[in-house]
């Protein structure tokens, strides 16, 4: 349904030029298939979060290929001209804290997304409705944000990742603020959506409590990705 | 495509409205003082309306009798009224005193008006809101009601009482003091009347100066005396024109044959707006510019203020796909709300405070559209600074690390 996930081949990232150049990322290697869910993980200063803005579109690489379903981003310099569009229709963001609009209602939360793209208001809603009832915070769609649990905020800010049915998830820190079980929680959602969608989920994290989840994980260190078998442990 | 600024001013709509009412209270004040400012040209021109002349005739070269001191012989509205064109002329005086009653004492202009009747003699007051015209020679007088006399009341003018027959309404000088009418003769006495140790000093001076006191001219000290005891002088003559005569033109043949100044109602406009009320015309201009410039600074802070406690929502919509356009827009909307909103509140804070304050405050609805219309460029223009701050986020900002 979404391709072929995600792909990232030699990606590079340096920072400044001459004596003060930067070499965030090296060489990266990545890939994730539609429905899986990958970690990213590694110490701070790794390249994490360069590697995450790289693939959120919103940082320029300096070389290699980023290909997000079946569309390539970026390919040793040339990139997709359009890139709010691609933000909003090829991925989804999750961050550590839920960043819901204040002012928006949970539906509209979720259904801002389609109505971006030019949805109608009313398809747009039943879209947020249905991720909201398949993520179990149905009952609180007319709530503002303010009025939700953390756990419950988190949910919807999946369901915002999710409503544009995007061929990626960018999940950056999503249990950082929460506690152990409804971390657990959140990394089952990840895991349901994502099979259910078919779309691939990364997630950065430090997070020792999830971290045995991931059946695979990418290890970030000094801008190089090494790829490691997870324990895929079954979600408590 | 919801509204995102409706949604937003509807969140937090007590602190949306809080912060409108108190850019209106500034909006009402710029009101209130361009208020001020047509309310000093309409007394000017009301004063020059209800005089009903077509001209004055004043002291040569002077630029009386409102602006400069004027005066010419009472007796030269007689030659005036020879000349060709001429329908009406009367004498007039002017003195700005404080007029007495029952311990206290208001700011009048106080008016000698010659015999005769409203819209036959120029210088009476056309409408009275109530009592009656001046029909006696003395003692009389009509008042506007901003002096705050009513009829009946008893009056001190210099040293004599007069009764108040008659109130009339926007019957105010040009700077806004309301009028009293008296019989002429009486402002005249009014002008020059001196305490009797004055008088009785006047007249030993005159006694003892050998020229006046001769030993074969009898009469001569007791004319001379009675010369200096009485006030022969009169500010200006109020001349009305007959039907299709050019005021340019008789104006032209006053000043020519009886060597005095002529101001038509044109000149006198000039007059009055150009040069009696331009210093405080000019003032309360600083203050407009000022206002509108600390209402401006003010509405950018707020925007600015508010699109900051937005800025990581922002950074999520844009990370999110939302176009610059749509946040621009909805930063726009919110600033042209807050205006719309200020100006309300400043219009009717306007409106119920104009009649409180002392001189005439005229709430043009030409200024209150010229107000409303700067007031929408100025929320457009404050909210260019937050929208280019807007429009500067991240979206990597969104983004950890």
């Amino acid at each position: 349904m979404n391709g072929k996930g995600v792909r990232i081949e030699g990606l590079r990232k340096r920072y400044g030029d001459g004596d003060t150049a930067v070499d965030a990322l090296k060489n990266v290697d990545m890939l994730v298939a539609p429905g899986e869910v990958v970690g990213l993980i590694g110490p701070s200063g790794s390249g994490k979060s360069t590697l995450l803005k790289c693939l959120g579109a919103v940082l320029d690489p300096t070389g290699g290929r980023m290909t997000l379903g079946d569309e390539v981003i970026f390919d040793d310099g040339w990139k997709v001209r359009d890139r709010r569009a691609l933000r909003r229709d090829k991925i989804g963001f999750i961050f550590q804290a839920p960043y819901l609009i204040p002012f928006l209602d949970i539906t509209d939360n979720v259904a801002l997304l389609p109505m971006l793209a030019g949805t109608r208001n009313e398809l747009s809603r039943a879209r947020a409705l249905e991720l909201l009832t398949a993520l179990d915070v149905q009952h609180r769609a007319l709530a503002m944000p303010s009025q939700l649990s953390g756990g419950e905020q988190q949910r919807v800010a999946i369901a915002r990742g999710l409503v544009n049915r995007p061929p990626v998830i960018l999940a950056d820190e999503p249990t950082a603020a929460l506690d152990s079980e409804r971390a657990m929680a959140v990394i089952r959602i990840l895991n349901e959506m994502a099979r259910k969608y078919e779309t691939a989920v990364i997630v950065v994290t430090h997070d020792e409590k999830i971290i045995p989840t991931f059946k695979r994980l990418y290890h970030i260190r000094d801008g190089v990705t090494h790829e490691e078998m997870g324990e895929g442990r079954n979600f408590a | 495509m919801i509204s995102l600024a409706g949604r937003d001013i509807l969140h937090a709509w007590g602190k949306f409205v809080f912060t409108g009412v108190g850019l209106g209270l500034l909006i009402g004040v710029t009101l209130i003082m361009a208020g001020v400012y047509r309310g000093m040209v309409d007394d000017g021109k009301a004063l020059l309306d209800n005089s009903g002349a077509d001209l004055w005739v004043v002291q040569k070269d002077t630029l009386g009798p409102y602006a400069e001191s004027s005066s010419i012989n009472d007796d030269t509205y007689r030659s005036i009224l020879a000349m060709p064109g001429v329908a009406q002329a009367a004498n007039v005086t002017y003195l700005t005193m404080q007029v007495r009653k029952d311990g206290t004492d208001v700011r009048a202009m106080v008016v000698g008006i010659a015999p005769g009747g409203p819209g036959v003699t120029p210088g009476w007051p056309l409408y009275l809101v109530a009592g009656r015209q001046i029909t006696r020679s003395h003692y009389e007088a009509v008042a506007d009601v901003a002096s705050g006399f009513k009829l009946g009341d008893h009056i001190i003018i210099r040293r004599n009482h007069y009764t108040v027959v008659g109130l009339t309404r926007r019957m105010v000088s040009s700077s806004g003091d309301p009028m009293i009418f008296i019989p002429l003769k009486d402002a005249q006495q009014a002008q020059f009347l001196k305490d009797n140790d004055a008088i009785w000093q006047n007249r030993r001076r005159t006694r003892a100066n050998p020229a006046f006191d001769r030993p074969g001219t009898p009469g001569l000290l007791d004319a001379v005396i009675d010369s200096q005891s009485t006030n022969a002088y009169v500010n200006a003559v109020l001349v009305t024109l007959k039907p299709g005569h050019a005021p340019d033109e008789v104006a032209e043949a006053i000043q020519r044959w009886k060597r005095l100044t002529v101001h038509t109602r044109f000149q006198m406009e000039d007059i009055l707006i150009g040069k009696l009320i331009a210093t405080s015309a000019r003032q309360i201009a600083m203050f407009l510019v000022i206002l509108a410039i600390v209402s401006a600074a003010i509405v950018a802070f707020i925007i600015y203020s508010l699109t900051m406690d937005k800025i990581r929502e922002i950074a999520v919509l844009k990370l999110i796909g939302t176009r610059n356009q749509t946040i621009a827009s909805m930063l726009m909307q919110q600033a042209l709300a807050l205006g719309v909103i200020g100006f309300v509140v400043g219009k009717i804070t306007a409106t119920f405070a104009a009649p409180l304050f002392p001189k005439y405050v005229l709430l043009m609805p030409l200024d209150s559209i010229v107000g409303f219309l700067a007031v929408l460029i100025i929320c457009v223009m404050a909210s260019i600074v937050a929208i280019r701050m807007a429009l500067k986020v991240d979206p990597a900002e969104a983004v950890g690390g």
